[in-house]
């Protein structure tokens, strides 16, 4: 059955708390997800009282500031601070979302970071994203064409059939979409989610792309497309504003077109 | 234990070919559902406020509309219940056993509760 609790070696337990340094100013509560493998023990919520007289506006600031100043063995991933990367994709106060592009000031109380929801945890708030991107791989994101490229080496695109691509193309995969859906939770090692069908929508509506029946032919099943049950969790927690639903919306009417 | 890649793994037996189906008949039996049940209870409602007794349940029930809409909404539900709970079982359950363990009383289930109600509706109609 699905598990709706956690095991055992999975429960969060109480953490250490990290006080500010001498003459901090106003301070702000992080309470964080902490889990070392190599320890063998549980999981632990860390809590560590941040100076925000010296810290940027962002979740990723303060982290970065923790590790820096007063915690080093705190781990999780980033890289370009600007929410294009989506490399720092994690669940802040609740909501799957970029801690680079989530301020601060957006949360009330004390700032509540755990890693991407039901994931295999690396290391505190680094999830185990093989899964992810073997889905990713499997839908093979990249133009299909049989027909060689013009000579000039250009595949020409319409300006109305470039404007379809407009809400897909901007997927980071940050997989805050996906590891928010409870399909995917329950069945995520089948149903491959909202972000790569978003990715497959991407490649069907490309106009120059001539392999859209041998990507429907991928989808049609019922674990892989159909477990989307337009709960609509994926849209409402995407950092980059897109719809994953209506993308699989399309996808299904697409499904039905070419049966009928 | 089996070491596999994660490609292997994700790809698994491939696509079933299969899922449009499905879906397409959840819905339809849906939107069908819609006025049908309406009607059911209307209908129902209607007889019983009237105070009327089996006689006239059956005289009404033997008039081929009330019949044949009787039958497509008893297929519709019993159809569209299949499908549903076929859907929260391949969800939530992953027991492989247990799961198909339970896809089979739920078919054979919706089956023979479906043919069973349209049975008493052709013996009500027919019979009177």
């Amino acid at each position: 059955m699905v598990e709706f609790a956690l095991p055992k070696n999975s429960r969060v337990k109480k953490g250490r708390h990290h006080a500010a340094p001498a003459g901090a100013g106003k301070t702000r509560r992080l309470r964080i997800y902490r889990y070392d493998p190599d320890s063998g023990e549980n999981p632990r919520l860390d809590s560590y009282d941040v100076d925000m007289t010296s810290c940027g506006p962002m979740v990723l600031d303060a982290l970065i500031k923790v590790k820096s100043e007063m915690d080093s063995t705190l781990t999780f991933r980033r890289s370009c601070r600007e929410g294009i990367c989506g490399s720092c994709a994690m669940n802040v106060d609740g909501t799957n979302t970029l801690a680079c592009t989530k301020p601060l000031d957006e949360v009330r109380g004390d700032v509540k970071i755990y890693p991407l929801p039901h994931m295999a945890v690396v290391k505190d708030l680094v999830p185990d994203m093989a899964n992810f991107y073997a889905q990713y791989a499997l839908i093979e994101p990249w133009l299909k064409a049989d027909t060689p490229a013009p000579a000039n080496g250009e595949r020409l695109q319409s300006q109305d059939d470039r404007a379809k691509l407009d809400g897909l193309y901007e997927c980071i995969l940050c997989a805050c979409c996906s590891t928010a859906c409870p399909s995917y939770w329950w069945n995520g090692e089948r149903y491959l989610g909202p972000a790569i069908l978003l990715q497959t929508y991407r490649w069907l509506v490309d106009s120059r792309d001539e392999a859209a029946g041998e990507r429907l032919d991928t989808l049609e099943d019922p674990f892989r497309l159909y477990r989307c049950h337009t709960i609509m969790n994926c849209t409402k927690t995407c950092p980059k504003g897109l719809n994953p639903a209506q993308a699989i919306g399309e996808i299904k009417k697409l499904m039905l077109q070419r049966s009928g | 234990m089996r070491i596999q890649t994660p490609l292997a793994r994700a790809r698994g037996f491939g696509s079933a070919k299969d899922g449009t189906h499905h879906w397409w008949w959840q819905r339809l039996t849906a939107l069908l559902l819609v006025p049908l049940s309406l009607w059911f209870v209307a209908s129902i409602w209607w007889l019983v406020i009237g105070g009327a007794g089996y006689a006239a349940f059956a005289d009404w029930l033997s008039g081929p509309v009330a019949a044949i809409l009787m039958i497509l909404f008893i297929g519709a539900t019993f159809y569209h219940l299949q499908l549903g709970v076929q859907t929260v079982i391949e969800d939530y359950v992953h027991h492989k056993l247990i799961k198909w363990t339970l896809l089979i009383k739920l078919t054979l289930a919706s089956l023979v509760f479906g043919l069973a109600s349209v049975y008493a509706v052709v013996v009500v109609a027919l019979r009177g």
